[in-house]
């Protein structure tokens, strides 16, 4: 559905993204990850035609975006950064506005009207003036904007900034809804919605792509060790060595709290058993023993703050291990 | 509705919810009433004048009231005619719609023309409100309606020639009152440059200067003299300026 061909967007000398090459097939949910200024935006204002790449090719639906962008923009929904609403106009206006935009008009407006309130639950606010919205709405109003005409495509810039928690679940849901139907891409910093939501993960560092993977497989592929993370109730002095005398350990950090201990195991070892037995026989007092598997966060920071870290493996491992708030939080209800 | 009759009302919609015409429209009736006032009451004076010396007065009032009118009108669409298009485009961008329009699948043409008709209709009503004062002086007194016509063609081709321009100047720039100012600028030195034509006199280079100021065209406008050559000066003239707004509102997008 979206073919992206080594594209190129030069800002002047500035180089906004390089040689960026992706696809999404029919149905499928794309998340965009990386850091502000990564060039996220930039790609989608190339497929949906806004400007053109300086070099490359961008297809939406057959259609090349440079030579066929009305096709491209008939075929495609937008939400860009801002929620591009009108402050002057109330919500059923403002989306009428799009839907003669787009060509629509009489009955058919009337019923995507309907839908698309119904989907972003818009009704109760519907004849207001989005200048008194809050920022939540303003942000469905966007998304309303961008299902409005059903488009199989759909590029949404970080579509639940600005919504409270359950507002978050509830587009989330829309948005596995929409998937299968609809191609989608989104861009987002929250790491658990790309994980929640999609079904590929494209990471993007300083305009290039540094990983394009599932979530569980980029995870896999980057993990280097197995980690298990301890509990211990009254744990001896000497913990440390004993735990890391058993065969396949390789390290042990101290956790956060006293008594919780990450071990790090060699890939393929599973030595929770041996941990276990020596912890029980030795009557330390075992609270709590779990692998920790490697967040998307953990991928993402390693890959856009590391990534040198490719080809320097250890010096990557040292500095998510430095930092093992997540595992420690896990071990902490 | 086509996308271009959907911008429309949009955009009139836009107008009236907003203070922006109420002011822009009040200040130009309230000019506009001032102006033919002072004139009816100097032409009147003129009259008694006329009275006392010959025994008899005949007045012009197409001279002594509607050409002056005319004349005075051009400074005052050059304060306001800005100020009814600073936003068009200006807001468009800081308020990030921008973005949201260039990737709908309306024409950048299509936009322009959109907005510019927006703009000219809320002018057009504003000027047919003022049809009021040469509709009560008919009723009283006699005068010749061809200049008065004339003046009204003048009024709207120069308006539309102003809106043009205040739309290519939105188009600039984010902030509104910098649109407004950039409008002004513009339109004041088309003025200005044809004192400096009347400078060079009857020379080359004086008369394409003076061409260039749309002060002559509407002059014989004005005057109640139709020529083509003024006519093609305007329908240029705004073919020009809304040709330059769609290419900086193309190269906007590269920014």
């Amino acid at each position: 559905m979206i073919d992206v061909q080594n594209i190129t967007k030069r800002y002047g000398h500035h180089t906004a993204i390089e040689d960026v090459t992706f696809s999404v097939a029919k149905g499928e949910v794309l998340a965009f990850l990386g850091p502000n200024g990564a060039g996220k935006t930039t790609t989608m204002r190339i497929l949906t035609c806004f400007m053109p790449p300086t070099e490359g090719t961008a297809r939406v639906a057959g259609f090349d975006c440079v030579e066929a962008p009305m096709e491209v923009k008939r075929r495609i929904g937008y939400l860009p950064e801002t929620p591009p609403v009108y402050h002057e106009l109330t919500v059923t206006e403002y989306l009428t506005f799009v839907g003669r935009l787009r060509g629509m008009s009489g009955s058919s407006l009337t019923s995507a009207l309907d839908r698309s309130l119904e989907q972003l639950q818009l009704g109760s606010v519907r004849h207001r003036l989005i200048a008194n919205l809050s920022r939540g709405y303003r942000q469905r109003v966007g998304l309303a904007q961008a299902l409005l005409h059903d488009p199989p495509v759909l590029i949404l810039d970080e579509p639940t900034v600005g919504l409270d928690p359950q507002q978050i679940i509830e587009i989330r849901g829309l948005i596995k809804n929409l998937a299968g139907s609809h191609s989608i891409i989104l861009s987002t910093h929250i790491l658990p919605e790309a994980t929640a939501v999609c079904q590929r993960v494209v990471i993007i560092n300083g305009g290039r792509i540094v990983a394009e993977d599932t979530p569980e497989q980029l995870s896999a592929r980057l993990r280097q060790s197995e980690k298990i993370s301890i509990t211990i109730k009254t744990p001896p002095s000497d913990c440390e060595e004993r735990l890391r005398a058993i065969p396949g350990v390789m390290n042990v950090f101290p956790g956060q709290d006293p008594g919780h201990f990450v071990v790090e195991c060699t890939l393929g070892y599973d030595l929770r058993d041996e941990l276990a037995r020596l912890i029980v026989s030795q009557e330390w007092g075992l609270l709590e023993l779990k692998t920790v598997s490697m967040t998307l966060e953990d991928v993402f920071l390693r890959l856009t703050r590391h990534e040198e870290g490719m080809s320097q493996p250890q010096e990557a491992t040292s500095g998510i291990l430095s930092a093992p708030e997540p595992s420690a939080r896990e071990a902490t209800p | 509705m086509t996308p271009v009759q959907a911008v429309i009302a949009k955009e009139l919609r836009g107008y009236f919810v907003s203070p922006i015409v109420y002011v822009v429209g009040a200040v130009f009736l309230l000019i506009f009433g001032f102006l033919s006032y002072i004139y009816v009451v100097f032409a009147g004076t003129q009259a008694i004048q006329l009275m006392q010396i010959q025994g008899m007065a005949q007045i012009n009032l197409n001279d002594l009231v509607f050409r002056n009118l005319f004349y005075s009108m051009r400074f005052v669409l050059l304060i306001v005619l800005p100020i009814l298009t600073m936003r068009l485009f200006a807001e468009e961008r800081k308020l990030r719609t921008f973005e949201f329009l260039l990737t709908s699948p309306i024409g950048i043409h299509e936009i322009v023309a959109g907005k510019f008709v927006s703009a000219l209709l809320i002018y057009l009503g504003l000027l047919s409100l003022t049809g009021l004062v040469p509709a009560v002086l008919m009723l009283f007194s006699d005068f010749d309606w061809n200049p008065v016509l004339t003046g009204y063609l003048g009024m709207v081709l120069l308006g539309a020639l102003f809106l043009a321009v205040g739309l290519f100047a939105s188009a600039l720039t984010e902030n509104q009152i910098v649109a407004a100012f950039i409008g002004f600028g513009t339109l004041l030195t088309f003025w200005l440059i044809s004192g400096l034509g009347a400078l060079l006199g009857d020379t080359p280079v004086g008369r394409v200067v003076s061409y260039l100021s749309f002060m002559e065209h509407y002059d014989r406008l004005v005057r109640g003299l139709i020529d083509t050559a003024d006519l093609i000066y305007f329908a240029s003239g705004l073919g020009l300026m809304l040709f330059l707004t769609y290419r900086v509102v193309e190269s906007a997008r590269w920014k």
